[in-house]
């Protein structure tokens, strides 16, 4: 078969400014070869850091924030692209290859239609006239599966869902009939929900058009559902390579043994769930006149852990904010331990303040960039409970111990921590207080599959250990069976189930949650088409 | 921090500095004449006894130079500190508060900066006592509407992020949240904004001395030896070029000191994300 792209022990560099220390090179992508024939789909997945997206980049003969192509080849049918010139580079973008980012809503101009957008880089390429690319762009919106394709590129960027956009971002990257496309993450900020449908909708279209896709993540299970082959990278090597089947089914190296096997963890849910350490009762809040949360009751016993599980806009982070005081209900009220709370921050005294503790979804943003982890996890030791001096460093060393890091971390500052580490350091600095509860916001999604699931092992640990109870936001169902004892499931601000895990994840189930549970990609090849089918065939059935 | 790490530019800036501080601290006691004292012709060249020459009366420039540094450097120093205390505290009060004393504070700024600068100054000094202690005053109260903008933007850039929301649900109160969580990391553009307004302070001062509002003569400072020489320009006498050249060096050598902290600042260890 001939090859359409072929990479050639491609390295990248670029300069690092370690704070403190000289500038030093470092390598980012470390002579990795693949291949990829017309029409086929290549998976590269790896954690954060792994090159991905700078080998995606470099098929554009691109290196973004000062990255550096040094050495190998990207022969695009048969002609070096790192070699050519500015023009040569010019005609190639947005010409014979595509881009599709990872945040659609900061990708497009919110200036200008979307239809604009969608046939510009044909038009300015001179590969079509603005009336064929308008109909190629219309075209594509039907394939992509967009409302209203004859109108839909009228619309503005913000008119339209995250969704919507995303395939819309889809249909700009094949209007020039391109022959590769690059996707950077193009569903992994979207709800799960939303993700199959957009994944879908690319599936289709790649097929539709026959052209040749880069499909990066840095979720096994989405692109075991999209690409013909995947490679698995890590520090900018290539760890292996092989058909999507053979990955999912059968890995050869330890590293993607690990990663197909993350989300096999499932805890026992525990069996007494009467008692309540947190009790909200029929809350309903909201800013300004319309309410976000309505009518929400729900309990949490003590020592154990209640998932808030929805999508983005769903209410649950509200929900939190309404527990910690940040937003007093209209209507209902809070109970912690029996007694009710007031509704205020304000009104709170610091003992009440201390029973619960919040840990969030950006570690980089809940701590103070310049303060070191000493300050971070001591400040609320010397608040509570007056710890000063050498105490309060005996304490942090303990509660770093506790979180599984060294001493020698105490005096780093947030910047040079790693981003599991961030988080650590977070949970560390809610322990301090020593809390009865603690509210986590969604703190594994922002981090790689194995960090994530060190942190979720982590706070099992912590809670065996502290009988500390979480209140934990997530949309991850495979979290959800990972830790949870109960299960409140929000839609549109509402609690549509709640109940011990076993109950709120067994049929029969109501129309939302058996629409959340189908969505979560499996670690499967096939379970797309699965999936659509059965929905076709109920479809079809009513 | 080692003193070799120190740029050029900041050294430059460094001494130039010292050198007017040395200038204000000891003027008495190193210029050659006193502050008011007629010593030679009108507009002599430089030269002799007067390395700058003399001015429009026949007084030696150099020495009311080093006068002048202390009562210009003195009430700019004095106005900018002021300033950024009282936009600062206001604007960072205002971010971290919200709503209506916010509100409040805000529209009251833009009440102020609706007023051109210059004139709002000139009226009020004109119905003020001359008083060296009320033109620092109204300096600094007039500067300080451009500092609380400007506080407030970086504030409330700061002030939503989630570390202050924690701080906030640790139950942390106004003082601590303004002193520990924002402050420092809002001093990067205050830092800046600090230089631009000393020098601005100078330039401002200048401006009121030679319309005759600022420092009254005979007393020397910079601004109003431009005013008394101005004429000389007329008859290819640069005498008003010298006080001119000393505001835009101290100028220029206050903002490369300013240029090397704020690098400093943003590479500190810990800086936000560009550290």
């Amino acid at each position: 078969m001939a090859e359409l792209l072929s990479v050639r022990d491609l390295r990248i560099e670029a300069t690092a400014y370690p704070p403190g220390e000289a500038p030093r090179r470092v390598t980012l992508v470390d002579g990795v070869s693949f291949d990829l024939a017309k029409g086929r789909v290549l998976g590269l997945i790896g954690e954060s850091g792994a090159g991905k997206s700078t080998i995606g980049l470099a098929t554009l003969a691109y290196g973004r924030g000062g990255a550096r192509i040094v050495g190998g080849k990207a022969l695009l049918n048969g002609q070096d692209i790192l070699a050519l010139g500015t023009a040569g580079v010019r005609a190639l973008r947005g010409a014979k290859v595509c881009y599709v980012a990872q945040s659609a809503a900061a990708a497009f101009n919110p200036a200008h239609r979307l239809g604009t957008q969608v046939i510009e880089a044909a038009v300015r390429h001179r590969l079509m006239t603005p009336e064929a690319a308008a109909a190629r762009a219309r075209k594509l919106f039907a394939v992509l599966g967009l409302p209203d394709p004859e109108t839909f590129g009228q619309r503005y960027p913000h008119q339209v869902s995250g969704g919507q956009l995303q395939r819309a971002m889809t249909a700009m990257a094949l209007c020039p009939n391109p022959e590769l496309i690059v996707f950077d993450e193009p569903t992994t900020a979207l709800d799960v929900t939303t993700q199959i449908e957009v994944l879908a909708a690319i599936k289709h279209a790649i097929e539709e058009t026959g052209v040749a896709a880069l499909y990066i993540t840095h979720d096994l299970a989405v692109i075991a559902q999209i690409a013909d082959d995947i490679m698995v990278l890590r520090h900018g090597r290539t760890v292996e390579t092989g058909t999507a089947r053979q990955i999912i089914e059968a890995p050869h190296e330890e590293y993607t043994r690990a990663l197909v096997n993350v989300r096999g963890t499932v805890t026992e849910e525990a069996t007494d769930q009467t008692g309540a350490l947190l009790r909200v009762e029929s809350v309903t809040a909201g800013y300004g006149d319309r309410p976000v949360l309505r009518d929400v009751s729900l309990h949490l016993p003590k020592g154990q852990t209640l998932a808030v599980v929805g999508e983005s806009g769903s209410g649950k982070s509200t929900l939190a904010r309404v527990i910690t005081g940040l937003l007093p209900p209209t209507t209902g009220r809070v109970l912690f331990d029996g007694a009710a709370l007031p509704p205020a921050l304000r009104s709170r005294d610091r003992e009440a303040l201390r029973r619960i503790q919040m840990i969030y979804q950006i570690a980089d943003t809940a701590m103070n960039p310049r303060q070191t982890v000493r300050d971070i996890v001591g400040r609320p030791l010397t608040f509570y409970f007056g710890l000063r001096g050498a105490k309060k460093t005996e304490r942090v060393r303990q509660l770093l111990d506790q979180i599984e890091m060294a001493d020698r971390f105490i005096d780093r500052f947030p910047a040079e921590l790693s981003g599991g580490q961030k988080q650590r350091v977070a949970i560390a600095r809610a322990l301090a207080a020593e809390p009865e509860l603690i509210l986590c916001d969604e703190p594994t999604s922002a981090l790689d599959p194995l960090v994530a699931e060190g942190i979720l092992k982590l706070l099992l640990r912590l809670q065996e250990e502290t009988a500390v109870s979480y209140l934990f936001i997530t949309h991850d169902l495979s979290i959800v069976r990972a830790i949870a004892d109960s299960v409140a499931v929000m839609y549109q601000g509402r609690i549509v189930r709640f109940g011990p895990k076993s109950q709120v994840l067994s049929p029969p189930f109501d129309a939302y949650t058996d629409l959340l549970l189908k969505s979560v990609p499996e670690m499967e090849v096939g379970w797309l088409e699965r999936v659509l089918s059965g929905r076709r065939m109920e479809s079809a059935g009513n | 921090m080692r003193l070799r790490e120190i740029p050029v530019s900041a050294w430059i800036g460094l001494f130039g500095l010292a050198l007017a501080l040395f200038a204000a601290a000891l003027g008495p006691w190193v210029a050659p004449f006193g502050e008011t004292e007629v010593v030679g012709d009108v507009w002599a060249p430089p030269g002799g006894d007067f390395p700058l020459g003399t001015d429009n009366l026949g007084r030696d420039l150099l020495s009311r130079l080093i006068y002048g540094a202390r009562t210009t450097i003195f009430v700019a120093l004095a106005a900018t500190i002021l300033s950024f205390t009282l936009g600062m505290v206001l604007s960072f009060v205002a971010a971290v508060t919200g709503g209506f004393l916010d509100q409040l504070l805000s529209r009251v700024n833009d009440l102020m900066m609706a007023i051109p600068t210059l004139i709002f100054a000139l009226v009020v000094l004109a119905v003020l006592p001359q008083n060296l202690w009320i033109l620092v005053l109204v300096m600094a109260v007039l500067d300080s509407t451009r500092v609380f903008r400007l506080g407030r933007a970086v504030a409330l850039d700061v002030a939503v992020m989630d570390f202050v929301e924690a701080a906030r649900l640790r139950g942390e109160g106004t003082g601590w949240i303004i002193f520990r969580e924002i402050l420092p990391n809002t001093l990067a553009p205050l830092l800046a904004e600090f230089g631009l307004r000393f020098v601005f302070a100078i330039l401002f001062l200048s401006t009121l001395s030679f319309l005759g509002l600022g420092i009254q003569p005979p007393a020397a400072d910079w601004g109003g030896m431009v005013k008394d020489n101005k004429d000389g320009i007329l008859f290819g006498i640069s005498a008003a070029l010298v006080p001119g050249a000393a505001i835009a060096i101290l100028a220029i050598c206050v903002n490369l000191i300013v240029d090397w902290l704020l690098k400093r600042a943003a590479s500190l260890r810990g800086g936000r994300g560009d550290g």
